[in-house]
């Protein structure tokens, strides 16, 4: 689903190439199109997380009658809407949003270091912030769900590659099904079939010999649950490339080794996974970049009394009843400072892939 | 690696076979499981009495007198207005698509024609945009939409996925176009041809199993996206994904699960033939950048 080999750029002696003026027209509906809906919005949202949106200006008048005095507090209309027409923005709030109690939690996570008495109970203490749960569940779920499927995929594109031609297409039919879905739909019907009520939870408590045995109710289980879904859904992409790989595997080194009397697990291991070694590089920096902003399962196993993600507090955040917009931007900003770390490497290997062919 | 499979062990082949099997149970049987269930009632479906009952529909026949009732799909589609949603999602999809290739198909040629340096920096800032969460960029879009009355309406959605979906459709088609050989836009050029009749003569009419392949995976976005879609739609205008999650919120307490479970399944069908017609170049799009890189 996405290309991110390095870019071969047309080598320079190959032509005059498109000239500057042209290039321009050609590119022009396509990088309009990034710069208002991708660049802006980003900037937008690095704004919005220094900012906050106004209070109300609130002015206290005193009502004096025949039986004394009352004051109350009245919102100043006029006021509020010059202030808001002049700073548009809101308040200038610099960090503030992203140290709150709702993020970064700086004086909580002080607090309970100085009051803690062991790590387990600041553990315990920092697991009740809402961003560092997040950030615990998401972080667990990025590199536990990752390596998993990359060894899935890999086991089954290694039996499926033995399988006859027939049954090959059948199985990676088959097999496209789980990625393919939207994550929300795929959730939903593995969370349906985990109900208490439904065939695998069914099974499960009779393996466990506990009929009130219940995934909703159990944190290790949600999260597991949640795991073997991104595991499912993910590992057919893991698959469907290494089994490309596979069709690659020189021929003639794999038959010197087998004349040279490596046994199978030697040829797999000495010939097959250093040929697949580059797919297995791609694969995993795509899939901790995807995985990290896992977001449907948690809607789709309504699984966020026990595990949240970053995604997911930013979702909530703005589908509330109060659109919590700077509390969503800012969380935005740590999630896509999270992305672009995640980024790094993929950018480093696409600029020496670069700098090798120039 | 047929030379292997003579010599294969059978110990060997008993374990690939069974692990085959239980891949193939795991991958395909909670689709069939829940097709399957989707003309059953709630009772059957989720059953505390006898699992068995999801299978023969035992309620289901007690109630309508046999063993399947297609009152879950009545339920979504004419109680709940899934017909609507289905309907917007077609309209998003088809604009997207269209929209999106066009779009591409002219910057990918651009990319893929010009030797200039900057082409590796506008990849790369493709590559950066697409590695953006969608879910992230919704809060700058929310304030201006707001503003100017743009949110709730198809196609506010349609071109926030055009432009998301840009990064992906600018790769995909650069490297494709790159196959194309540049001597036949280059004589074309020496013929007289601007570069844009170049591309009007010579390149639309053999660009097509690249753009073909890439907007199946544009429709793919369109279709599965929840993120924006959940976000800058009115309830009105909402496509099947989100209108799938409405459901979850109603329909629990309302007992009506079972039409969020058809809801499910015919969200699903068009996927299931998609695959089934264009599975070659799904797998040759989802394969294409790993190979050669």
């Amino acid at each position: 689903m996405r290309p991110w080999g390095a870019p071969h750029t047309q080598s320079q002696n190959s032509g005059p190439g498109m000239k500057h003026r042209t290039f321009f027209w050609f590119f022009l509906p396509t990088a309009l199109a990034m710069l208002i809906f991708i660049a802006a919005p980003i900037v937008s949202v690095v704004l919005q997380s220094l900012f906050v949106p106004h209070e109300a200006v609130l002015v206290e008048t005193e009502n004096c009658g025949p039986f004394g005095c009352t004051t109350s507090v009245v919102i100043d209309q006029e006021a509020t809407e010059d202030l808001r027409a002049e700073q548009p923005l809101g308040r200038f709030a610099g960090l503030e949003i992203y140290l709150d109690r709702g993020h970064l939690a700086t004086a909580e996570v002080a607090n309970a270091w100085t009051s803690s008495s062991s790590i387990g109970e600041f553990m315990s203490a920092i697991g009740d912030l809402p961003f560092y749960r997040a950030m615990s569940f998401t972080l667990t779920y990025t590199f536990v769900v990752t390596p998993l499927l990359i060894a899935l995929g890999f086991v089954i594109a290694l039996a499926v590659n033995s399988l006859s031609q027939r049954i090959k297409g059948l199985m990676i039919f088959f097999s496209l099904l789980p990625m393919i879905v939207n994550p929300l739909v795929g959730s939903l019907i593995l969370f349906w079939m985990i109900d208490s009520r439904g065939v695998i939870g069914e099974l499960i408590q009779y393996l466990a010999g506990d009929p009130s045995l219940s995934l909703k109710a159990s944190t290790p289980l949600m999260w597991i649950a949640v795991i073997v879904y991104g595991v499912w859904h993910s590992a057919p992409f893991a698959f469907v490339v290494f089994y490309a790989g596979l069709q690659t595997v020189p021929q003639d080194t794999l038959e010197s080794a087998r004349i040279d009397g490596a046994t199978r697990w030697q040829q797999t291991r000495y010939v097959v996974i250093p040929h697949l070694m580059p797919l297995v590089t791609f694969v995993a920096l795509i899939q901790l970049m995807d995985n990290f902003r896992v977001f449907e399962p948690i809607v789709g196993f309504n699984a966020s009394a026990h595990a949240t993600s970053l995604s997911w507090i930013i979702y909530n955040d703005l589908g509330g009843e109060t659109n919590q917009l700077s509390a969503a931007a800012t969380t935005s900003v740590l999630t896509i400072i999270g992305v672009a770390i995640l980024l790094s490497p993929v950018l480093v290997r696409t600029w020496r892939d670069y700098r090798g062919k120039a | 690696m047929s030379a292997i499979d003579r010599r294969k062990p059978v110990s060997l082949k008993v374990a690939s076979t069974i692990f085959i099997v239980v891949w193939f149970i795991v991958a395909a049987f909670p689709f069939f499981w829940t097709l399957w269930g989707s003309f059953k009632v709630e009772l059957d479906f989720f059953s505390i009495a006898d699992w068995t009952n999801a299978i023969t529909g035992k309620l289901t026949d007690e109630i309508y007198g046999r063993p399947f009732t297609g009152a879950g799909y009545y339920g979504a589609w004419v109680q709940e207005d899934f017909w609507r949603a289905a309907l917007n999602t077609g309209i998003v999809c088809f604009f997207v698509v269209c929209t999106s290739l066009t779009i591409g198909t002219l910057g990918g040629y651009a990319l893929s024609r010009s030797g200039h340096n900057y082409v590796f920096w506008l990849l790369i800032a493709a590559l950066i945009f697409r590695a953006m969460p969608p879910i992230t960029l919704v809060s700058g879009y929310l304030p201006p939409f707001f503003a100017w009355n743009l949110w709730g309406y198809l196609p506010t959605a349609i071109i926030v996925l055009v432009a998301i979906n840009q990064p992906f459709t600018l790769w995909m088609l650069h490297s494709f176009f790159q196959k194309i050989p540049i001597d036949l836009d280059e004589s074309a050029k020496v013929d007289g041809c601007t570069q844009f009749q170049a591309f009007r003569h010579v390149i639309i009419p053999v660009m097509w199993p690249g753009v073909i392949t890439t907007g199946l995976f544009s429709f793919l976005l369109a279709y599965n996206d929840f993120a924006v879609t959940t976000m800058l739609l009115n309830e009105q205008n909402r496509t099947m994904v989100p209108k799938i999650a409405a459901f979850l919120g109603t329909t629990y307490t309302e007992g009506n699960v079972m039409f969020a479970v058809a809801a499910v399944v015919s969200a699903i069908v068009p996927l299931f033939l998609l695959v089934m017609l264009f599975q070659r170049q799904i797998v040759s799009g989802l394969t294409a950048g790993a190979v050669k890189g």
